[in-house]
């Protein structure tokens, strides 16, 4: 029994050394170091003020099938928001349609003809609004301040014996389609989402490099000639990396919260162990990467190759359900499609534990999988 | 003491299909210290890699410290130090931290005081928090004979250690080896340099990933019933292709200014010699080491040649 537990403390204190000696490998990496705690930093801003600001001006094309002053003064107020720039005038669909899938317009306005004479009669003509929802973000405000825009714009017009159309509801049925993103994800879905993928992209990439290294360098040699087992090696280069992912993990809650304003209305214990996991689930494929990785470059490389189906079909780029069901199989494999329903689910909507104790048993199948792959292919010799 | 520090037979490395270590025996009695000889790519490094357990062996057998190599070599690398030929020492950890990590990881009691005395015996106390990457290749092979000595192994493989080392240091360093082997350590060392071979009491020297010769200096030049003629005349300048066109010439080789020239039949190398230059003249001399090892690895390069 004291032989065991003596010979445990020997494993701990190998450990820490391992630890130790990483952390100060680290800090005297300012490149990595920096890389660490700036990408986070600046995908943070370039995603999250991309989808934060409130973006002007956004191209827009007109089909206007009849011309009136209704018309053109509801034109005019939507320029006057500044939202839209109205720069083409356009009387055929298809043209709309090519601009739209091309990007040159971000909306396109159809009033279609007959628009005043329905107005006028209360009719509640149909205005349609057609946005390139790709980046959501981009065009939400646009199109949530349309039908306000619109309003008051008649409001204006139809002073006098019509006024008492512009007291109901609307005097205009606005139609917005969505395009190619339905669902149309908001800035909540995706600063939270961000804290999953920054944390995918440094861990598996740092503690890939970290060991193939060691390789590069020559310095593996001479670990193996000296008494460390893979197992200490392996949780020892890892711990140092845990810490740096609780760091970024502050940064971005607090970004979340500070500067962007995101909702939390889950528990913080759930969220910090989902994290916990998320990390270690990361870092243990990282480590596995490296086994494999002859050099920095092919762990960068391996990285890469799981980083993109991470991004992609996690759900964080396109919602997840959209997705051919093939593509919902090898999502449900990624770590990170777990992690995102956890953290959505927990800071947006206040999911218990019992809610995502299946996502949390996914993460955990992930490590034992990864892990034990980790440690079989973990070589004691340099063959 | 007789015991066999390093016992091993037919130890076998492939790579892929090349063989880089034919089967080697090395019996490396407890206590001495013996030099490993060879050309470049002779299996050198892949043999002591082998007797430490970094490298699986492809055939062969043997122990180490009382350990066998292929199932035992956690054992064997608690009780030996390994210096490899690359320096491979952390280069963004200083000088003090490379040898605190190195005895946390051996557990070495008061790490605090075994540092201090190793870096004061060093003469790198004052520049303990310089990164060891920073040091000169000379201060890297000491810091890596400290570190690999600090946990006072019972066996030393040292791979090149002296490579690139300035003499006065090269020297110091063959001291040091002198003198932890008085105090019972096992050393072996591999080296290109000859003064560094005669310091052994014994030598191996492999070709082509096959043992070629063993023994002490004396035998191996003995063994190699080689003749060889010397002289400092300018004039042998013109005359080495010549010499070296001769089939009683084995080789022809400058040691400094003078051109040794050595063959297996002393009559006939003596006829060569004179007809191609006989206007100078030759003095006998007893071959040193260096022309044994010029004839060995000629030799081993023919017989590679013949088996192709
Ligand atoms: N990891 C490896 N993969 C493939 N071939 C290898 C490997 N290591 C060594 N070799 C080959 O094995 C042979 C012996 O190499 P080794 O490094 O043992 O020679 P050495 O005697 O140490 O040479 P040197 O004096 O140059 O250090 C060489 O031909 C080398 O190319
Ligand atoms: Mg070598």
């Amino acid at each position: 029994m004291s032989s065991v537990s003596a010979s445990f403390m020997a494993s701990v204190a190998r450990l820490l050394a391992i630890a130790n000696k990483e952390l100060i490998q680290m800090r005297r990496d300012r490149m990595t170091f920096a890389m660490m705690l700036g990408v986070p930093l600046m995908q943070l801003m370039l995603f999250g003020y991309a989808i934060n600001t409130d973006p002007k001006h956004l191209p827009t094309a007109v089909i206007t099938e009849e011309q009136s002053p209704v018309v053109r003064s509801i034109l005019s107020a939507l320029e006057h928001s500044d939202y839209y720039q109205l720069r083409y005038s356009l009387t055929d669909h298809a043209e709309g349609e090519r601009l739209l899938a091309e990007g040159k317009v971000s909306f396109v306005v159809t009033i279609p003809s007959g628009f005043t004479h329905q107005l006028i009669k209360g009719e509640r003509p149909q205005l349609l609004i057609e946005a390139d929802a790709s980046d959501p973000s981009a065009s939400s405000n646009a199109v949530n301040r349309a039908q306000t825009m619109i309003d008051s714009a008649l409001r204006h017009e139809l002073k006098g014996g019509l006024a008492e159309l512009s007291a109901q509801a609307s005097p205009v049925e606005l139609i917005v389609h969505r395009r190619y993103n339905p669902e149309g994800l908001t800035q909540y879905n995706i600063v939270p989402g961000l804290l999953g993928v920054i944390i995918t992209m440094t861990m598996v990439m740092i503690t890939g490099m970290a060991m193939t290294r060691e390789v590069e360098q020559g310095t593996l040699e001479n670990l193996l000639a000296m008494p460390a087992k893979p197992l200490e090696v392996m949780i020892g280069k890892i711990c140092p990396y845990i810490a740096v992912g609780a760091v970024q993990t502050c940064i971005i809650l607090l970004a979340a919260h500070y500067l962007f304003a995101v909702p939390f209305i889950g528990s913080m214990t759930l969220l910090i162990s989902a994290v916990a996991l998320f990390i270690v689930a990361n870092l243990a494929l990282g480590f596995t990467f490296s086994t494999i990785a002859k050099s920095q470059m092919q762990a960068m490389q391996l990285t890469f190759f799981f980083f993109l189906p991470s991004l992609l079909l996690s759900g964080f780029m396109f919602p997840f359900r959209g997705m051919p069901v093939w593509a919902q199989y090898l999502g449900e494999v990624l770590p990170l499609t777990h992690f995102l329903r956890i953290v959505r689910g927990v800071m947006l909507k206040g999911a218990q534990l019992n809610t995502v104790k299946f996502e949390l048993l996914a993460i955990t199948a992930f490590i034992l999988v990864v892990g034990l792959v980790a440690v079989s292919r973990y070589k004691r010799t340099l063959d | 003491m007789s015991e066999l520090a390093v016992d091993v037979h037919g130890l076998v490395k492939r790579f892929g299909n090349k063989i880089a270590v034919n089967g080697v025996d090395i019996q490396l009695p407890s206590g001495q210290v013996w030099g490993f000889l060879g050309p470049n790519g002779s299996g050198k490094t892949t043999t002591i890699r082998m007797i430490c357990g970094l490298l699986n062996i492809d055939a062969g057998e043997g122990q180490c410290l009382g350990y066998d190599i292929s199932r035992h070599a956690r054992d064997i690398r608690r009780l030996t130090g390994y210096m490899t030929q690359k320096f491979s020492f952390w280069n963004e950890l200083s000088i003090r931290e490379n040898l605190d990590f190195v005895a946390r990881l051996y557990q070495l009691p008061q790490r605090r005081q075994r540092v201090d005395n190793t870096l004061e015996k060093l003469g790198l106390s004052q520049r303990q928090k310089q990164l060891a990457g920073e040091l000169s290749g000379g201060w890297k092979q000491r810091l890596a004979l400290a570190a690999v000595t600090m946990h006072q192994p019972k066996l030393l493989l040292l791979d090149e250690p002296t490579a690139g080392v300035d003499p006065q240091a090269r020297r110091d360093f063959w001291d040091e080896i002198h003198h932890l082997s008085r105090a019972g350590l096992t050393v072996l060392v591999s080296t290109h340099y000859m003064d560094e071979a005669e310091r052994c009491d014994r030598i191996v020297y492999l070709a082509h990933g096959n043992l070629i010769t063993q023994g002490t200096v004396a035998q191996i030049i003995a063994d190699a019933k080689l003749f060889t003629y010397k002289a400092h005349d300018d004039g042998v300048r013109f005359a080495i292709e010549k010499l070296k066109a001769q089939p009683a010439v084995a080789h022809a080789a400058y040691f400094g200014a003078a051109l040794h020239v050595s063959g297996y039949e002393q009559a006939a190398l003596l006829a060569a010699i004179q007809t191609v230059t006989s206007n100078i003249s030759w003095q006998q001399v007893d071959p040193s080491l260096e022309d044994v090892f010029i004839a060995l690895m000629n030799k081993a390069g023919n017989d590679q040649r013949a088996y192709q």
